[in-house]
């Protein structure tokens, strides 16, 4: 008999088992790698205590498994790993899997703010900069595009948070939520929201301006195109040919910098949610390199290709939703 | 008087009598401070008390265990001195009983017995007694407690005769002023019926701590903040003032500085904003910055030596190095004069256990390049005498600041210095394991004896790898000697000429330069009340702190 399965099915299945080996190259690979780092996870804990004596540390190490070899100790972690279980967070004193979830909805969050203000407003302002080539509005919009693309993010938090933490008082310095004051409902949406918005900008800003210069330019190719100009001519109104036919197109290119960059602001994240106090995937494999632990840097590598692959794929429907000549095949 | 090495009593702006005085004018010394603290906390002890409130504390490093029977540091105690009370801690005025209400030692200093408070409970109401006491000092301070297991390495048993009697029965003799100033730190009882019985390394009261302390162990945030509440049961009548008490881990210093001036935050301790800020804030009517509150937790600034390396094992050398430090520059510009020159393992606030006898390196380059042509090292073709190669530890921005100056002052005497520059397992391993290194430098603090903290420093034998003890390749059958000597000397004034001539043997021998003594630095909102009142004050338990509302 053969089971016959929407193509879309198929496309996934086949995105899957390919996704598998690269995962687990991504994750022999990052093992090795971050063993060669000098130290372990016991010189972290070591250090942050100020000393202890030579039984202390060979009783952690022990207690740790490191002390094994290294092909024993990269063989243990995988065969957890084949069953999902991400191990123990020796600096966190806690399963990985739970350090994990308590900070990828912050980092969710972050992302997914920071990505649909620059998704949302570079391709808008990039269409109207296009639209109005080498007028002043284009000039002025391509000029903040270039500063906010030369702005470090570090940079641009420091000044966000001196502006309007420090001077106007306006915005709370950092952290995701304001601690003992206990809000619940929509006070604390609000709260979270109001702790957001600075890290928010400070990451969006530099992606915006990727995705405003890319669209703009995008634009101005598709313009130029022989279907719009015979559109045009058939008497399609601006605003239709706009949106129908030449932003349709143009945002292809835009698309697959969105799934690429997804990986990146990740790892932009790693400084805004640092200097914001967030506690996020970034800032915690920030500090999982700085401690050594193993584990949890492990998890977040596991947790990120994961989410690079599904964005990835989801990148590839978006595609074939916008451009009917690719099949997903 | 520069605003940086000006020191501020604890006054409210605008209050008529504001006292200023350099840091030197302020002196370091236990007994000044103590002084100074009784006359500025005289005044705030005019005011009216506040109750209520919740005072927001800066935290540089996140602290994942806190439990201080487990881990020894004092950004555990910074937490968890306000949870977790230990058996006796340090006031200006000497050691104070805390869950200790008397000690004493038998003549053979072979058993320590120690009175317990009575009448007071765990934050989970059962009754604290010599039970907690015997299973702490046994399972957790003499197996698991770094620094601590080596001083309770020869404790056999602790007997529990009445509820709130335990007898700590010694294979050597114990000084009892050994033992005493150890407990501040080292003594902190953990609830028994809480841990035993379980893998204690991984015991779930480790990061949710009960302890007998003023404030209760409520929640604690990954990545973001401690948070305590008060403890209404309290066995000191009265306390606390405060309701809350936070701590939020704040990594970035520039960010730390604007939660401060944003009053988001009261206090940022151990100088967790940089020094640039902290002379700002010295000029900030809102903040008082000091060193106070620090003297138990004085640290040095040093330059760690390979004596592997033939050159660096002639002493010659290595004096000349010393000649080759301007310290006090070092001192103004790094510390912003909050420090002073080191005088070996001993700090100034060490106490009894203390001497400036001894010999000292004054800044001299022509005679530090005199002695090293002396020594049989003269400037070769390339501009150098000779190349070394330099870790310096990655805690403190002033240890950063500390090894460029160090390699420019080499410089000068035509020695070529590299900065290696590593994150904390890549130094440790660098210097104590893999002994990858000319010099090094880093901070190391002293713990109110030396016998706990300093001695390692110069005591041979220490297993490779072990971090912070002598890896250094250096020895000294005499000095050896003289620290187990001293360790177990019950003679207070007998052991503390032993430790006269270690310090003054360390400063002629120079194993390790102790180049700069500096406590650290807070800065604190003028709201908190009572603050930095004790010689430990961020260790200890806030009991009496208040805020204006």
């Amino acid at each position: 008999m053969t089971l016959h399965m929407p193509p879309i099915l198929t496309y996934a299945l086949r995105r899957l088992v390919q996704a598998i080996p690269v995962v687990i190259l991504i994750m022999i690979g990052t093992f090795l790698l971050l063993k060669l780092a000098p130290g372990d996870t016991v010189d972290a804990l070591v250090g942050d205590m100020g000393g202890a004596d030579a039984a202390f540390i060979a009783r952690l190490r022990a207690e740790y498994g490191l002390d094994q070899p290294i092909w024993v100790q990269l063989w243990r972690y995988m065969v957890k790993l084949a069953s999902f279980d991400f191990g123990w967070s020796f600096v966190y004193e806690q399963p990985v899997a739970t350090v994990l979830m308590d900070r990828l909805g912050t980092t969710l969050m972050l992302m997914a703010a920071s990505l649909s203000i620059a998704f949302c407003a570079g391709i808008v302002l990039g269409a109207i900069a296009a639209r109005r080539a080498y007028s002043a509005t284009d000039n002025l919009i391509s000029v903040l595009g270039l500063v906010f693309y030369a702005t470090p993010s570090f940079f641009l938090s420091l000044m966000l948070m001196l502006v309007f933490s420090v001077k106007l008082g306006w915005l709370p310095v950092g952290g995701i939520k304001t601690i003992a004051a206990f809000y619940t409902g929509w006070d604390h949406v609000w709260d979270v929201v109001r702790h957001l918005i600075m890290p928010t900008t400070a990451l969006s800003l530099i992606y915006l301006a990727f995705y405003l210069r890319l669209m703009r330019a995008s634009v101005m190719e598709v313009a130029d195109l022989d279907y719009v100009r015979t559109a045009r001519a058939k008497g399609a109104r601006e605003g239709r040919l706009m949106t129908h036919h030449i932003m349709r197109n143009a945002l292809l290119p835009v698309v697959t910098l969105l799934g690429l960059q997804f990986s990146t602001v990740l790892g932009g994240s790693i400084v805004v949610e640092t200097i914001f106090t967030l506690p996020g995937l970034g800032q915690l494999a920030y500090q999982s390199v700085v401690q050594r632990d193993m584990n949890t840097l492990m998890g977040i590598i596991f947790l990120c290709a994961i989410i690079v692959v599904v964005v990835n794929f989801l990148t590839d429907l978006l595609y074939a939703r916008l451009d009917s000549r690719i099949e997903l095949a | 008087m520069s605003a940086q090495a000006r020191y501020r009593a604890n006054t409210r702006p605008g209050e008529p009598e504001k006292m200023s005085l350099t840091i030197k004018q302020a002196g370091l010394t236990l007994a000044m401070t103590g002084a100074l603290s009784s006359v500025a906390f005289s005044a705030q002890a005019q005011e009216e008390v506040q109750k209520g409130g919740t005072a927001v504390i800066h935290m540089i490093s996140e602290q994942r265990i806190l439990n201080p029977g487990l881990r020894a540091s004092t950004g555990v105690y910074n937490i968890t001195g306000k949870i977790m009370e230990p058996l006796i801690d340090k006031s200006y005025d000497g050691y104070e009983p805390v869950l200790a209400t008397e000690w004493s030692s038998s003549d053979d200093g072979l058993a320590i017995t120690v009175q317990l408070r009575e009448g007071v409970n765990w934050h989970d109401g059962e009754p604290f007694t010599c039970d907690d006491v015997a299973f702490s000092a046994m399972e957790l301070w003499k197996e698991l407690l770094n620094y601590s297991s080596a001083l309770q390495a020869n404790l056999e048993s602790v007997d529990c005769p009445t509820p709130h009697t335990a007898v700590f029965n010694y294979s050597k003799p114990m000084p009892l002023e050994l033992f005493v100033a150890a407990m501040p730190d080292l003594g902190h009882p953990v609830p028994k019926h809480l841990f035993e019985g379980t893998d204690i390394l991984k015991n779930e009261y480790n990061t949710a701590p009960v302890g007998t302390g003023p404030f209760k162990f409520v929640e604690y945030e990954r990545g973001q903040y401690v948070l305590a509440e008060k403890n209404e049961d309290y066995w000191r009548e009265g306390y606390p003032y405060l309701d809350r008490i936070v701590w939020r881990f704040i990594k970035d210093k520039s960010a730390a500085a604007a939660a401060l001036e944003a009053g988001e935050v009261h206090e940022s301790g151990f100088i967790g904003v940089s020094m640039a800020d902290v002379a700002r804030f010295g000029e900030d009517d809102r903040f008082d910055v000091g060193t106070q509150g620090y003297e138990n937790n004085v640290a040095h600034s040093t330059v760690e030596f390979n004596h592997r390396n033939p050159i660096l094992a002639d002493l010659k050398v290595r004096q000349a190095m010393y000649h080759g430090l301007d310290i006090d520059y070092a001192i103004q510009t790094i510390m912003h004069g909050f420090a002073k020159p080191g005088r070996g393992p001993v700090p100034s606030a060490g106490g009894i256990n203390y001497t400036d006898d001894v010999p000292t390196y004054a800044y001299d380059p022509e005679l530090a390049k005199q002695m090293l042509d002396e020594a049989g090292y003269p400037v070769q073709d390339d501009g150098f005498r000779f190349h070394l190669k330099h870790r310096p530890a990655p805690w403190g921005e002033y240890t950063q600041l500390w090894a460029e100056y160090y390699a420019q002052a080499m410089k000068e005497i035509g020695i070529d210095v590299e900065i290696l520059t590593n994150d904390a397992p890549g130094f440790l391993n660098g210097v104590y394991r893999d002994h990858d290194f000319d010099t090094a430098n880093g901070w190391h603090q002293f713990r109110s004896d030396p016998a706990v903290s300093t001695m390692v420093w110069l005591r041979s034998g220490q297993p490779n790898g072990t971090p912070w003890t002598n890896q250094f390749g250096w020895k000294s059958d005499e000095i050896d000697q003289m620290i187990d000597d001293a360790a177990s000397e019950l003679d207070v004034e007998k052991r503390a000429e032993m430790y006269h001539v270690i310090q003054a043997k360390a400063m002629e021998e120079l194993p390790v330069i102790f180049a700069i003594e500096h406590p650290f630095i807070s800065v604190t909102s003028t709201k908190l009340r009572n603050h930095h009142n004790t010689p430990r004050w961020n260790s200890s338990s806030w009991y009496d702190l208040w805020l204006e509302q």
